[in-house]
């Protein structure tokens, strides 16, 4: 199959950066969309020209590393994928496919399609842990979790801190990501000491970044590759008042 | 206070803020819509309704005060979330929303309620001082008709068949505002006759009900209220309280220009 690419290109974090044009020929349709990318790329090398920058690692969905904006939907579109395991078969012939990077004042460009995502690891340092150690595997049931509360905490846990969800929020906000590292502690016995510190901190962190607030548009949720339930945003919600009124005056 | 500090300067704290003051601004628009629909029953019923509630007192100056202040809380809320998610996403995609899955696209784009909450909202804010200074400041330069309401009283007690109360009007230049009835009746039928106050009017509430469409489910979402069990009862139950609203508002202009309400 044919395609035209829009590709956005950007020397380094102070270009101002354009649209590459690339008509590229003979892609098969069992090519993932990274792979395609790397073809692509293999032809501008031989032209002598600069190949087009991306994240990417895993290669297999779960590391998060891969991240641009295709057609203007984070990661292409389909439901439950990463860009690395969208598969050229879903375009036709003859499209033109439009790729550029996060877009967000806390994602600055880096080159080409890399963002520097530097800012969600402070948010994680800021609080997403528990700072003692824990033990290696415990006996089954020695700490007893209510089944539902696992299940959750494993929904929650998915989260691979790709920043789809603030790729695709009107707004930048960071909350689903933030919603689930919350979330995701706070529902296991290990993470109880230190429940309201840790959401205190991480949303202060989070604005401090400047990531920009929930509208609850939902958009979120529906490119999350990990489909993690825009729910967690409420139960984030209700962390944070419960922490506040718990540690108001501590 | 690490309180209100948390409060005021987290983002969190602020869409809290901002869904509580949502929450008693649609507790007044309820009330308000029902007051209004006393004019369905005809002028004495709202002229009385309307007495009752000024003869309130130190009651509804702490009601106006509340609301004024909800109000502000409201719009700084607003206006902060706002430009703090403006600066977040200074750079919009070029290429249009076209997800592989299609029919996707619409979990994807945002609502136009979403969208347009801050200019729905100042708009409405811009209407409800209009309508102050038409309705309860009576300024007579602005409501398009040659007479002044502040002349619009009735009688509040009846005395035989010629002085029936809150529907016998008092002769020209005897009431006076706080001491006789307010004939509410009869400043609403002429106030609306005229076609661009009633448009604006019905304009105005259009905008409040997308603007409540969309505020009153997100309200639930900001405070931590909303679950996937819920989601669909509260997005109907904001989809159809916004529809509902804007009937009941809208009935009244719209019934006086047609002749329905004489």
């Amino acid at each position: 199959m044919n395609l035209k690419l829009k590709v956005w290109r950007q020397e380094n974090a102070d270009d101002p950066g354009h649209f590459g044009i690339y008509m590229v020929q003979d892609i098969a349709p069992d090519m993932s969309f990274l792979e395609m990318l790397d073809f692509v790329n293999e032809n501008i090398i031989a032209d002598d020209g600069d190949p087009i920058a991306f994240d990417s690692d895993c290669r297999e969905g779960i590391c998060g590393a891969c991240s641009m904006v295709i057609n203007g939907v984070p990661h292409g579109g389909q439901q439950g994928t990463t860009a690395c395991q969208l598969h050229m078969r879903h375009f036709c012939s003859g499209d033109t496919v439009t790729i550029e990077p996060w877009r967000a004042t806390a994602f600055p460009v880096h080159r080409d399609l890399i963002v520097n995502r530097t800012s969600f690891d402070r948010i994680q340092q800021a609080g997403g842990f528990i700072s003692v150690r824990t033990g290696s595997v415990p006996d089954a049931n020695a700490t007893p979790v209510p089944k539902e509360d696992a299940d959750l905490a494993m929904d929650a846990a998915q989260c691979i801190g790709c920043g789809a969800c603030v790729a695709a929020c009107k707004n930048a906000s960071a909350m689903l990501f933030v919603a689930a590292k919350v979330s995701h502690l706070s529902l296991v016995p290990q993470g109880q000491p230190e429940r309201e510190r840790r959401a205190i901190a991480m949303v202060k962190q989070m604005d401090k970044e400047g990531f920009g607030n929930c509208t609850v548009t939902g958009a979120c949720e529906a490119v999350c590759p990990k489909e993690i339930s825009i729910d967690f945003i409420g139960r984030l919600n209700r962390e944070y008042g419960r922490a506040i009124l718990k540690k108001g005056n501590a | 206070m690490p309180l209100v500090s948390n409060i005021l300067s987290s983002s969190l704290g602020q869409k809290y803020l901002m869904a509580l003051s949502g929450v008693g601004l649609f507790g007044f628009i309820v009330v308000h819509m029902l007051g209004n629909l006393t004019i369905l029953a005809g002028p004495a019923a709202i002229n009385e309704y309307a007495a009752k509630l000024h003869s309130m007192g130190p009651l509804l100056w702490i009601a106006r005060i509340g609301l004024l202040g909800m109000v502000g809380v409201h719009i700084w809320a607003a206006v902060r979330l706002t430009r703090d998610n403006r600066k977040a996403r200074s750079v919009q995609y070029q290429g249009a929303v076209d997800p592989v899955d299609r029919h996707r696209r619409s979990k994807i784009v945002s609502t136009y309620a979403s969208r347009t909450m801050i200019y729905s909202g100042l708009i409405i804010a811009a209407f409800a001082l209009f309508h102050i200074a038409h309705f309860t400041w009576k300024i007579p330069q602005i409501n398009g008709v040659e007479v002044d309401f502040e002349t619009f009283y009735v009688y509040e007690v009846s005395a035989g068949s010629d002085q029936v109360a809150y529907l016998t009007p008092l002769p020209d230049g005897v009431g006076k505002e706080g001491e006789n009835a307010v004939d509410v009746y009869k400043m609403l039928t002429t106030g609306f006759k005229v076609w661009w106050v009633s448009i604006f009017y019905v304009i105005a509430v259009g905008l409040l009900c997308i603007h409540l469409s969309h505020g009153l489910s997100a309200m639930f979402q900001s405070l931590g209220l909303k679950t996937k069990a819920y989601e669909k009862w509260i997005d109907h139950f904001a989809c159809a309280t916004g529809w509902l609203l804007f009937a009941g508002y809208a009935s009244v202009p719209v019934s006086i220009l047609l002749g329905f309400i004489p």
